[in-house]
């Protein structure tokens, strides 16, 4: 024991020596978390102050919010949404999970294709689902006898949209949760003699009742925060979501604007932070040792759950249909010869084949540069060497935008960026607040897409580089960036199709030469123009599909040339 | 005690009372220990004593709370590990699986300002060094473990680290593909040279490859010596009992260098001097001698064959101590089992041999 013979004392803490690696990690870091925070923190505070606010920027206090709670026309939006939003979640939720439980319990055939329609609406503008509907249940409607003398307008046809339009979202989710079942808790059940209803409701829903209830935060949050449906099916049915676009572009009262904001924003900031919990728990079911449950024939079974993925592919398939197709017909429902006059968007208010061509560069835009962003963020904060408080910052910085709603995050930009004594004021009506807004509205889940990729890389690689004397950035763009190809080509996938279909942030910010395909769909269905409407939306949607489709090609091309080094 | 600071004047890395604590949990405490130019130590212990937390902060990895590092005659202390000279070859061998098994072995020599030409020649050399050179081309997941573990080895190796890191290297590995690497590594290391630290929890592999071992336990150094040393002379009944099998026998003190077990007085070594209070003897089985006259009565007990455990090469006997004692184990070679021809529930005698036998305070 010689050792402890040479002991010489040294009581001061030892103070790590940053590298270069270090300074260059954090710098990165620091001016993302800058961007997060001039495009989010900021004009959310501003927001927040200008509820505060009246119109000539003096303090008020809570004025403006006694003056909405006095209001009976805007404070009963409160209850509108909660009751769509709540009915919307059983429905859409029930829905989603029997078609999960078709996909994966069952034996039935076509399930790829099940798979992918089901997929169809995020491919669409939420305003596309409301056009849909009018032309199937409106006043002129092939189906309206269907309603018995009841309105689309309103919170029917509201629902019925927003079903469609969140019911891939849901899907997703469930279908994940049941997945990981494990297939020793079935053949335990079996041995024991439970009966199939018994297994059900014993394993089958505790196993997925995370999942479950995760989805249904979900939908709430989607429902609560949309503005597309009721604003093209809503008719005198008030919510939260289109007051905000009702007192600022309507009445030019940005005030009052504000404080529905904060108020849209209490129940999604509330829905966040229970899904957050609940996520957490499933992460613990995920990481159990199972055995994969495989689905054994049973031909009534497998033949009821078919016919019911078939009907629910008919309801999204339809809907579409409907819309090419009012697209096509010259003037519903007097001439029924078709034609392509409705697609002369030049003729129409809107924005004309401009807004279009606008989109698909503001969607390559989003896509070529948030995959940037996002992506290094996430790479400062997963591999950086200490720095524990700076990446929890960030990290949270990077949850925020799931929180909140697109028209709130619009109008918070509107008050930040328009301020004439904001060095930030050049943006105002560009392209640029349009790509800036969008990949900050979207943020969340293309962070965490690049988190769990990189979650997924050996953490030693970074020590193995420094080791042999290598810069990050060397290890980031010879390994990091090639490894992680297919998840960026995810993340620019979902930017692209959010960013040509979102409204309701950007609907607030485009300027005379950046308007865009979802806001002419909006506008040409504001001025009657119904059919184009359907026509521009159709766009987005053949867009948008053939976008998954390269997208689809690209990764199958990269699976199939980097075979060689995969193994998963 | 050891004969390598006599023959190295400076040691190479001097690690002087380093502690390390993640929140409330302290993962190393007081740890100071010397290694010397071209030694190969390992760092041996349960899991979660402390022995990664210590090559980490060698690293740089993981700097350590307090305490200071020295390496080759310079504080390293608070370096980053970019600044730092070693190389290192973790459990999961970290290669790049992107790139071909030349281009991970390059990767740390490209950069600096190196040919291209000089780069292809020392990637070539050290291939042929750990017997790849014919795999360049393949990539990682193409290779098998113990492949895979020679390319992170080649890989470490290529830009001349002044100290090589290894930790856990072959426990991802089959138990045959082990034994070898165990020599293969050891002989490359004793070629080129190079100063080595290996974390390892496998007591065989430490017995096997290192020049000196140093025994870790909850945060702490519990032994630093040679194999032999810590084989046969544990310095602690932590150590005594986590290397190799050893037998505890309760015995009282009774008198100059002596114990009481049961109605027997056993006779310890001269070396070992013991105090009042209640002790564990401890012999290995190999030491615990079957009674023959020349071996005489001293330390002499009769035992009664309990079990026996055929291991092979040699039998595990279970043998019972006069009074309420634990019973001990024994290793008796085939030879003898025929010649005595033992069966359970027979009686025995037996020699505790006085220079084999240990003393650990209760």
């Amino acid at each position: 024991m010689t050792a402890s013979a040479s002991v010489t004392a040294h009581a001061g803490r030892v103070q790590p020596k940053l590298g270069r690696d270090d300074w260059m990690m954090r710098a990165f870091m620091g001016v993302i978390a800058l961007y997060l925070l001039a495009t989010l923190a900021l004009p959310l505070y501003t927001m927040l102050s200008k509820s505060v606010e009246d119109g000539d920027g003096a303090f008020i206090g809570l004025a403006n919010y006694t003056q909405y709670f006095s209001t009976p026309a805007l404070f009963h939006s409160i209850y509108n949404s909660l009751f769509i939003s709540i009915v919307t979640t059983l429905i859409t939720t029930t829905l989603a999970f029997v078609f999960a439980y078709a996909l994966t319990r069952s034996c039935m055939p076509f399930k790829g294709a099940f798979k992918v329609i089901a997929m169809v609406p995020i491919l669409v503008p939420s305003l596309l689902p409301g056009i849909a509907l009018i032309y199937l249940f409106g006043n002129q409607g092939m189906l309206k006898g269907l309603l018995f003398g009841h309105s689309i307008y309103g919170p029917i046809g509201i629902i019925i949209a927003e079903v469609f339009y969140t019911l891939p979202h849901a899907l997703l989710i469930i279908v994940t949760a049941l997945s990981i079942a494990d297939a020793r808790l079935y053949e335990a059940s079996t041995v024991l003699r439970a009966t199939t209803l018994r297994t059900f409701f014993t394993v089958t829903l505790p196993g997925a009742r995370y999942g479950l209830i995760s989805a249904g935060f979900v939908v709430f949050t989607l429902v609560i925060t949309d503005f597309g449906v009721p604003k093209v099916v809503g008719g005198q049915y008030n919510v939260l979501a289109l007051d905000i676009y009702k007192q600022v572009i309507g009445q030019q009262n940005f005030q009052m604007g504000a404080v529905v904001g904060v108020v849209l924003l209490i129940p999604a900031v509330a829905a966040f932070m229970v899904d957050r919990l609940v996520q957490r728990r499933q992460v613990a079911l995920l990481s159990a040792r199972s055995v994969p449950y495989t689905p054994s024939r049973s031909p009534v079974f497998d033949w009821a759950m078919m016919g019911y993925c078939a009907l629910i592919s008919v309801f999204i398939l339809g809907m579409l249909g409907v819309c090419q197709y009012a697209a096509l017909v010259k003037f519903w429902p007097y001439n029924l010869t078709l034609g392509l006059s409705n697609y002369a968007f030049d003729l129409m208010d809107g924005g004309g084949w401009d807004s279009y061509f606008n989109s698909i560069r503001m969607a390559l835009y989003t896509a070529a540069f948030g995959t940037g962003v996002v992506f290094l963020g996430a790479y400062m904060v997963e591999k950086s060497r200490g720095f524990h408080t700076g990446r929890g910052v960030f990290q949270f910085f990077a949850m925020m935008p799931m929180a909140v709603p697109g028209m709130v995050l619009g109008l918070a930009y509107i008050f930040f960026f328009n301020n004439p004594n904001n060095p930030l004021n050049f943006l105002y009506g560009t392209m640029g607040i349009l790509v800036i807004c969008t990949i900050t509205h979207f943020y969340t889940v293309a962070h965490l897409t690049a988190v769990t990729a990189l979650k997924q890389m050996d953490p030693e690689f970074e020590a193995v580089s420094s080791s042999l004397k290598q810069p990050f950035y060397r290890t980031l763009t010879r390994v990091t960036v090639p490894v992680c190809l297919p998840a960026i080509l995810d993340i620019s996938i979902y930017l692209f199709v959010n960013a040509m279909t979102t409204v309701s942030a950007v609907v607030f910010l485009y300027g005379p030469d950046t308007a865009l395909a979802s806001v002419a769909v909006l506008n040409m269905d504001d001025a009657g123009d119904i059919a184009p409407a359907a026509a521009m939306g159709m766009m987005i949607f053949y867009t948008n599909a053939a976008a998954r489709l390269i997208h689809g090609l690209l990764t199958r091309g990269i699976h199939a040339r980097t075979q060689a080094w995969r193994t998963r | 005690m050891q004969q390598s600071e006599d023959q190295y004047a400076q040691p190479y890395l001097r690690i002087s009372d380093l502690s390390k604590e993640f929140g409330v949990f302290t993962a190393l405490q007081g740890v100071s220990l010397d290694i010397y130019d071209g030694e190969f130590v390992c760092f041996l212990g349960p899991s979660g004593c402390g022995k990664t937390t210590l090559l980490r902060a060698i690293a740089g990895l993981d700097i350590q709370t307090t305490g200071r590092i020295e390496q080759g005659g310079l504080d390293i202390s608070a370096l980053p590990p970019s600044e730092r000279d070693f190389g290192i070859v973790f459990q999961s061998y970290a290669l790049f699986p992107n790139l071909s098994v030349a281009r991970n072995v390059a990767y740390g020599l490209e950069n600096r300002g190196m040919k291209r030409a000089a780069i292809q020649s020392r990637v070539d050399e050290l291939l042929s060094v750990v017997d790849l050179a014919d795999q360049a081309d393949k990539y990682p997941a193409q290779l098998s473990g113990g492949q895979q573990q020679r390319v992170a080895l080649a890989r470490a190796l290529a830009p001349s680290p002044g100290l090589l890191l290894l930790d856990e290297p072959l426990s991802a590995l089959d138990a045959k593909v082990r034994v070898h690497l165990r020599s293969e590594i050891k002989d490359l290391q004793h070629r080129l040279g190079v100063t080595t630290v290996m974390v390892t929890h496998d007591q065989e592999e430490a017995l096997t490859m290192a020049d000196r071992i140093v025994v870790m336990n909850e945060g702490r150094v519990e032994q630093i010596g040679t194999p032999e040393a810590i084989y046969g002379n544990p310095s602690s009944a932590f150590v005594a009992d986590f290397i190799g099998t050893m037998n505890f026998i309760p015995v009282e003190p009774a008198g100059a260098g002596q114990v009481q077990l049961g109605d027997t007085r056993l006779t310890l070594p001269d070396s070992v001097g013991i105090e009042a209070g209640r002790f564990n003897l401890a012999i290995r089985p190999e030491d615990i001698a079957v009674w023959a006259p020349e071996l005489g009565d001293d330390n002499r007990l009769e035992v009664q064959v309990s079990n026996l455990e055929f291991l092979g090469s040699f039998v595990r006997a279970t043998l019972e101590l006069p009074g309420n004692a634990a019973p001990v184990r024994a290793d008796l070679s085939i030879n003898l089992m025929r010649d005595l021809e033992l069966r359970p529930g027979g009686r025995l005698s037996i020699v505790l041999p006085r220079e084999h036998l240990h003393v650990y305070p209760d």
